[in-house]
């Protein structure tokens, strides 16, 4: 029996926010962000030794495009237990999104014929500007936090990526493109800003996959 | 002063306008020197404000007849003047778009001050840890009304940088607008406005300086290896029971007990001295786009309840009328989370009626770095 959640309330908030990071993270790429615009409706339901299932309908816009908006439907199961599992998601998105083929060939080109590996640090900076070359950076950072953040999810956590503290590209003979990031995580739940190391890959049909994450001490 | 057009009709009444204009030293306007009046011609005489009733009665004891062509002369002046100017009245070439550090804050309230005295009054509330000085601006138009007050402190937390900038703005905005603005005209004839826009001053620094993302203040604890107590943990309400951490090295640490800080005792004391004046308590956070409601420590619903929602939506509705932007309203303990020792909790709790906290813009894509050019529009809405 599914029980229905005020949509504004913390734990619909949450697991909408936890959806829409991994969501973010299947969909997204350099040229496409996806963030949670509103949660329309949430239910819950206790599901016995095994967890908690909340039920989404939800709002998404383009981070690129704010007036661009599409609606999805998603499922959060967050695992009982001691040893932490990551939540199980699914979703469906209701209509396309915006193909974002052309702008992902050109930054794909441009990376692919850089002669030095692209290095980058502080994005945005302190007053919140990031340069046009690098906002396709920032946006897979964005993309590929979601997968971290999917990772590390219980109900009293809610992340968002805060900060950029360093890219660097890794070159590779195939045709992907690698970059590890350091990134900081703010969870509002406890308000830390944890750091937390990752390595992207990249590829325009390929989309976007974290192979490796750790999480850093903080200075 | 008044400004005198007479035409002397004989030769007599020539030769007295001569002798008072030499004797008392009146400014001629026209003619320029005493021989050069001549009957039937036009005479204007300024006579300065003390001397207007004794010069109209020598002129009528000699029947010469007068008329007033400017009955008050420093009012004409005045309104000749640009004085309405909006430059005049806000510092000149102050950049409320971007972001600013504490010395220019500071700087800009003196000379906010300055170029309003009329309406501003800089005061002393405290010292923080690094015992710098903390400063709060009292807007307030002279009558002799007893009014209620509205208190707004904005960077609690050092790294919310959009707070301190909305503060800024709000004190601009009324400024420039008490004059021509019906609507906050007569909120400054009921209302004083207390606006303190950096709290937390430390901190704000250190996250200009030193850590972007820093939250809290900058009081060393363990014999100075670890630093900060999350202020907005640290006051006394319900302190320390629940959403906070005891250990120096969490970001809502809170402190070594309820007002540890200096920085909460400052705002604490006068809050409380002034308490039976102060209508509204106000403080403003980011991020998150929220107006928080009492309590964080529980879910019970404070006893006005009903109108501390129904004003927060209205609030949260005129603001969406703006630019779409929606808020969500309601207690911290449904919305967001469980905390205590909140400044606004605090405030409610000894009796200021409507006590909110403000999240700004934006919902998590900048989240605490918001770019400047978002500045304008979170603080126009927020008005």
């Amino acid at each position: 029996a599914a029980m229905e959640l005020p949509p504004s309330h913390y734990p619909a908030a949450r697991a909408a926010a936890l959806a829409t990071s991994y969501l973010c993270y299947r969909r997204g790429g350099p040229g496409r962000g996806l963030a949670l615009r509103d949660v329309r409706r949430a239910r819950r339901q206790d599901i016995d030794g095994v967890g908690h299932k909340y039920h989404l309908e939800l709002v998404l816009e383009d981070v690129l495009d704010k007036d661009s908006t599409v609606n999805c439907t998603a499922e959060v199961l967050y695992h009982l237990g001691n040893k932490h599992i990551a939540p199980d998601v699914q979703f469906t998105i209701e209509g396309e999104l915006k193909n974002t083929n052309e702008a992902d060939n050109i930054f794909y080109n441009r990376i692919k014929s850089l002669e030095k590996e692209l290095v980058a640090e502080n994005i945005p900076d302190s007053h919140g500007n990031v340069s046009p070359e690098l906002e396709p950076i920032h946006l897979l950072a964005w993309v590929a936090s979601g997968y971290v953040i999917w990772q590390n999810s219980t109900e009293n956590t809610k992340f968002q990526l805060a900060h950029v503290k360093h890219v660097k590209q890794v070159k590779r003979s195939d045709e992907y493109l690698e970059f590890d990031y350091t990134i900081l995580l703010h969870e509002m739940v406890s308000q830390e800003i944890i750091p937390w190391q990752m390595t992207v890959l990249w590829h325009p049909r390929h989309g976007v996959r974290v192979t490796q994450a750790s999480r850093q001490p903080k200075h | 002063d008044q400004v005198l057009h007479i035409v002397p009709e004989t030769f007599q009444q020539v030769q007295h306008l001569q002798h008072l204009c030499s004797t008392l030293l009146l400014d001629l306007w026209k003619p320029l020197l005493p021989e050069d009046i001549w009957a039937g011609e036009d005479l204007h005489i300024r006579v300065p404000a003390p001397l207007v009733q004794e010069i109209k009665d020598s002129l009528d004891q000699h029947m010469i007849s007068y008329k007033v062509l400017i009955p008050d002369l420093q009012e004409l002046v005045d309104q000749s003047m640009p004085r309405e100017s909006s430059h005049r009245q806000v510092p000149e070439g102050y950049v409320y778009t971007q972001y600013h550090p504490m010395e220019e804050i500071y700087q800009w309230m003196t000379e906010i001050q300055k170029s309003n005295s009329e309406l501003v009054t800089q005061h002393y509330l405290g010292k923080t840890v690094e015992n710098r000085t903390m400063y709060y601006l009292k807007i307030s138009q002279p009558s002799d009304k007893n009014k209620k007050i509205i208190w707004m402190d904005c960077g609690i937390h050092a790294r919310e940088w959009i707070s301190p900038a909305f503060c800024q703005w709000f004190v601009k905005e009324i400024l420039q607008n008490y004059k021509s603005d019906p609507k906050i005209s007569r909120f400054l004839q009921n209302l004083d406005l207390y606006v303190l826009p950096v709290l937390n001053i430390d901190g704000y620094i250190y996250s200009w300086e030193k850590d972007r993302l820093w939250r809290k203040n900058r009081s060393p604890h363990m014999n100075g290896t670890c630093y900060g107590t999350d202020l907005n943990r640290n006051f006394n309400s319900s302190w320390g029971s629940i959403g906070v951490s005891y250990n120096c090295s969490s970001e809502i640490f809170c402190g070594s007990g309820p007002e540890s800080e200096p920085e909460t005792r400052a705002v604490a004391q006068y809050i409380e001295r002034k308490k039976s004046d102060i209508l509204c308590y106000l403080t403003i956070h980011s991020y998150g786009q929220y107006i928080l409601t009492p309590y964080g420590s529980t879910t019970k619903p404070p006893s006005n309840s009903e109108e501390l929602m129904h004003v927060a939506e209205k609030a949260a509705a005129a603001l969406m009328g703006k630019y779409g932007t929606t808020y969500k309203v309601g207690s911290t303990s449904l919305i967001l989370y469980s905390n205590s020792g909140s400044s606004r909790d605090w405030a409610h709790t000894i009796g200021i009626p409507f006590s909110y906290t403000f999240e700004l813009r934006d919902k998590g894509t900048h989240g605490f770095v918001l770019p400047p050019d978002q500045i304008q529009p979170t603080c126009e809405e927020t008005m």
